[in-house]
């Protein structure tokens, strides 16, 4: 179990490696969602599959739709088409789909030998999660809470769009 | 060694908590430095889990909620300033908005 943690590791380095000098910013954000998959997978390994299940969920799925989202807002126009066709060539996805083409034969080994393959460490279940998080972290739980709502209402405050009267008077 | 060593988990940590700081001190895109937030961000989640395998408590897992509560309100707000950054300046240059003022 240990050489499936190391390819998962090499992968989530090289993933992020190539993140942070991709000149692109999709090819950056599909490389960032296979590190993504490596770490969610590596979670699994360690112990811990609920957190390796909201690794896929909220972060490879909520936050990095997110990202993607406003990069596809920020290139609105004529052009949007074409710079379409041409972010997504086929080279463009072959690094990043070969990355995850690795965690998918670890995942279907993991699965395929699932009675066979003792877990390299125990798992925590979800259940000794809830109990913690809920029981001596509750009052941690209700500061999250309002920390996700100054998000949510400084995202709305930053992101409106201005009115024409306060327009004006912000450049007077 | 069927065992994951602790060691491992915490290097793999700093190597990709290392390649965050990189990306935030060498770019100048906004958009990618706050993917460089975000990879650190999970690099010390990832220290959590390590730290929580190894003694087998749960605390280490719900630290990592917490990070991910974190970043996804970070995210929000970041973005709402990359979207009005570029409203404002037509630019994604960090160093563009080195003079703002109030």
């Amino acid at each position: 179990m240990l050489i499936l943690f190391l390819i998962a590791a090499l992968v989530a380095v090289v993933a992020t490696a190539l993140v942070i000098t991709r000149v692109n910013a999709v090819h950056a954000l599909l490389y960032f969602i296979v590190s993504l998959l490596a770490m969610a997978l590596i979670f699994f390994l360690l112990g811990a599959p609920f957190v390796a299940a909201l690794e896929v969920i909220v972060y490879a799925g909520a936050i990095m739709v997110l990202f993607v989202f406003v990069v596809m807002m920020l290139n609105l126009g004529p052009h949007a088409v074409e710079q379409e066709r041409r972010w997504l060539s086929p080279t463009a996805w072959a690094g990043p789909a070969l990355l995850a083409l690795i965690l998918l034969i670890e995942v279907g080994y993991v699965l395929w030998n699932a009675q066979g393959v003792n877990m390299p460490n125990a798992a925590i279940p979800p259940v000794q999660v809830s109990l913690t998080l809920f029981g001596p972290y509750l009052l941690a739980v209700e500061l999250a809470s309002m920390l996700l709502l100054a998000g949510l209402v400084g995202a709305y405050h930053l992101g409106r769009r201005r009115l024409h009267w306060e327009a004006e008077e912000e450049d007077a | 060694m069927n065992h994951i060593p602790m060691e491992a988990g915490l290097l793999l940590a700093g190597v990709l908590f290392a390649l965050g700081l990189v990306g935030v001190l060498v770019r100048r895109n906004i958009v990618f430095i706050l993917l460089s937030i975000e990879i650190m961000l999970n690099a010390a989640g990832l220290a959590f889990i390590t730290a929580g395998a190894r003694w087998q408590q749960a605390d280490g897992q719900v630290m990592f909620l917490f990070i991910l509560t974190m970043a996804a309100a970070e995210v929000a707000v970041g973005l709402a300033l990359v979207l009005s950054l570029h409203h404002r300046g037509k630019t994604l240059d960090i160093d563009a908005a080195s003079r703002m003022r109030g």
